[in-house]
């Protein structure tokens, strides 16, 4: 009996697959297209990472001499330091002031989709255009920013134009173009809310305080976690904004690893080199994003 | 080499009969008559790819004229300098560009070019009276030119067309108000700024560059008045760690950060520019090419206030760090006969001749320098031609020719962006030298 289970088993597979072969053919396209745009490019950077390949030069077979040689490199090192900085505020400001100005929004008062369509317009405009009239308000003697420090009698900054306080300042434009990101997600959560659990708090004559933390807070954790991962892969990812404002500089204060791998690439023309930052630089986003994934499980709705 | 592309296009053309005939039968004909003739490629379409600037806006203001002249037309593209850098770099690797002629910065570009071998070596044509006209005055392009177009090995694969010269602009206002004379001595220089720095006013003694890569040339300025380069021998060898190198740095970080305006380790030639335009800096040291913005009455406070002079001296030399740019054609362009023609007319003298009187850039020539009909209608200060020319039997390269020269530019710029935060030269210049030294000498290697 047992044997005779086993055939009708294989034969039921057998015919499911003879039922099958005519589709498999359909997979073709887009395991060729795959193939092609995603794992051949990776295979291919990494056999890159593997070279010591100068444009213009032939490329030698090192194997990993340019990952040792990364791993003592001052600039490289220096630069994932600047990009953990730069994420860590990048991600945190906008993600409080989103998360207030999102609060804020969903109250009713008057004018509300005006403002709301005024908040969202950084987020519009293009990062390089918007960079290139910062940099103008940066200007430490003839910038708008120092003149307006000045009004108020403060003393004026050098903004980008420090390396004690280049960081910071690309900050305020990353808070200003970001914001309105972390605060559209908000506002769709606080939106999808039930009303039932308020009206419930409000005749247990619960504070506005009490209801924030323990029923909003909660309830739109998840749509948190979402802003929070999109915005750190953004963060990790920032080029446009430090690129035009400050290139990097001054020195190499502001160079985070997109800045350093630009160079290595095209200003230094070391493919090796720079294939060899992008599978570290990758390395760190997926351990990063697989941290936020399991933090998104966890603040599931129970 | 030459002669034979020509020939096997002569003998496709036949084969082809009527369709490419028109083109190709010019050829052979002229081939025959043995004079130079501009009209030699015509019909023939050349892409060109220039760094945005004067040279490109000339281009395509003459364009008309050229195809008058020759019956090449030309597909101009314009794009900015780094950009375009990037862009030849990764075309020319591919072997396959899309462009057959295209300008280029000897100073940053010439050794990578060379030891790739990507440029169209154009030695014989220069010599055969057929592909050189006697009105392109190949005697009077200057010697430091034609060392840039030529290989180490002797080969010539580029044309020259312009120099900048680093000079100093003065605000002769400020000089003025506070008596100063113009400085002839590094001394007397960083004197002048302390005296003209007036913070308070919103007035710096001194503008330059201070931004990382960029800063290295105002530095290797002032490093010529202390008699060195930054890199001698053969093989190569670094000596940006010398006490005089040290020295000069130290200078650098005096002058920049003392006299200069707050956050001027951000400064790229740009702000710098504004600053002096506005009318805040009394001294600016930078290459020629910024007499026509500075002069613009539409951009600049200072136009007619501006004086423009020669270098100080150092302690242990003078010299003008000189920058030259060039054009080329890339071994595997579509298009070279025409493509050198092209060439061959943006480098001849009458269009250096334009390119001077706007205030362009200097060409490597002397005879435009000299011309009155192009001094009078010269759209810059004459002072500023008698400047260029001041500069001209004082100059000196101002980086080295390497291929990792943007590299080089980093690491020694960071080191002086550094000091301008108050780091110490010695321990800076030391630190950036031995940070470099592996990478030239593994390039130098290869």
């Amino acid at each position: 009996m047992a044997g005779a289970d086993v055939t009708i088993a294989a034969g039921t597979r057998a015919a499911g697959e003879r039922r099958l072969r005519p589709y498999l053919l359909f997979i073709w396209p887009a395991l060729i297209v795959s193939s092609a745009v995603i794992i051949f490019p990776w295979i291919f950077t990494i056999w890159m990472s593997l070279n010591d390949w100068h444009i213009g030069s032939k490329q030698v077979f090192i194997g990993l001499d340019n990952y040792v040689a990364l791993a003592t490199n001052r600039r490289f090192l220096e630069s994932i330091g600047h990009t953990i900085y730069f994420t860590i505020l990048a991600v945190a400001l906008p993600m409080v002031l989103g998360t207030i100005s999102a609060l804020v929004f969903h109250k009713k008062f008057r004018g509300r989709g005006f403002f709301r369509t005024l908040f969202i317009m950084p987020m519009m405009a293009t990062p390089v255009a918007v960079s290139l009239i910062w940099t103008m308000m940066f200007h430490p003697q003839l910038g708008v920013l120092n003149y307006f420090l000045s009004l108020v009698g403060l003393p004026p900054s050098e903004w980008v134009y420090s390396p004690n306080t280049v960081i910071p300042s690309l900050i305020l434009v990353e808070i200003w173009l970001w914001t309105p990101f972390v605060m559209i997600i908000v506002l769709g959560g606080l939106a999808s809310l039930p009303t039932e659990p308020y009206e419930a708090a409000l005749i247990d004559g619960a504070s506005q305080w009490q209801m924030f933390w323990k029923i909003t807070y909660p309830l739109v954790l998840p749509f948190l976690v979402v802003a929070l991962i999109m915005r750190t892969i953004d963060a990790l990812k920032v080029f446009e904004t430090i690129w035009v404002i400050s290139n990097g500089g001054p020195g190499t204060s502001s160079e985070v690893l997109n800045v350093y791998l630009y160079a290595q690439a095209f200003a230094y023309n070391q493919v090796g080199t720079a294939s060899a930052v992008v599978v570290v630089f990758f390395a760190i986003i997926v351990a990063l994003s697989l941290v936020l994934l399991w933090a998104r499980q966890k603040a599931k709705w129970n | 080499m030459v002669r034979s592309i020509t020939r096997r296009r002569a003998l496709q053309g036949v084969a082809l009969g009527g369709l490419a005939a028109p083109m190709l039968n010019t050829v052979t004909a002229y081939a025959q008559s043995g004079a130079f003739n501009w009209q030699r490629f015509k019909g023939q379409t050349v892409e060109v790819l220039m760094e945005t600037g004067p040279r490109a806006d000339l281009m395509k203001k003459y364009q008309k004229e050229f195809l008058d002249q020759t019956g090449i037309k030309l597909g101009i593209e314009v794009i900015p300098e780094q950009q375009a850098r990037q862009k030849v770099a990764i075309e020319l690797n591919s072997g396959k560009p899309s462009f057959d002629l295209f300008n280029f910065a000897f100073h940053v570009q010439k050794r990578q070019f060379e030891k790739a071998g990507w440029l169209l070596e154009i030695t014989d044509w220069l010599k055969d009276p057929q592909m050189m006209p006697a009105e392109y005055e190949l005697g009077d392009v200057s010697k430091l030119g034609m060392s840039f177009a030529t290989t180490s090995d002797g080969k010539v694969n580029a044309l020259p067309i312009l120099c900048d010269y680093f000079m100093v602009y003065y605000n002769k206002e400020l000089f003025a108000k506070k008596g100063v004379a113009f400085p002839k001595t590094l001394d007397e220089m960083m004197a002048a700024a302390a005296a003209l720095n007036d913070p308070s006013a919103g007035i710096s003694g001194f503008v330059g560059r201070g931004v990382r890569n960029a800063n290295v040339v105002l530095w290797t300025q002032l490093l010529s008045g202390w008699g060195q380069e930054t890199v001698t021998g053969k093989p190569l060898r670094l000596i940006t760690d010398t006490p005089d190198a040290i020295a000069s740095a130290e200078y650098y970080k005096k002058l920049l950060s003392s006299y200069g305006p707050a956050g001027i380790a951000g400064f790229n030639w740009n702000e710098a520019q504004g600053l002096f335009m506005q009318g805040k800096a009394a001294m600016w040291i930078d290459a020629t090419g910024f007499a026509a913005p500075v002069e613009d009455k539409t951009k600049s406070r200072v136009v007619g206030k501006v004086g423009y002079g020669v270098p100080p001296s150092g302690p242990k030399g003078h010299g003008s760090v000189t920058f030259g740019t060039g054009m080329a054609i890339p071994k595997n362009a579509a298009h070279k006969e025409a493509a050198y023609y092209t060439m061959l007319w943006m480098t001849g003298p009458k269009m250096a001749g334009r390119m001077l009187q706007v205030g362009g850039g200097i060409p490597f020539r002397t005879a435009p320098l000299k011309d009155p009909a192009v001094l009078s209608t010269l759209t810059v200060p004459r002072e500023w031609a008698d400047c260029a020319a001041g500069c001209a039997p004082i100059s000196m390269p101002g980086l080295p020719v390497i291929v990792p020269v943007t590299e080089f530019r980093d690491v020694i710029g960071t080191a002086l962006t550094n000091l301008l935060g108050g780091a110490d030269a010695a321990t800076e210049m030391k630190r950036a030298t031995a940070e470099f030294k592996p990478v030239l000498d593994k390039s130098e290697a290869s």
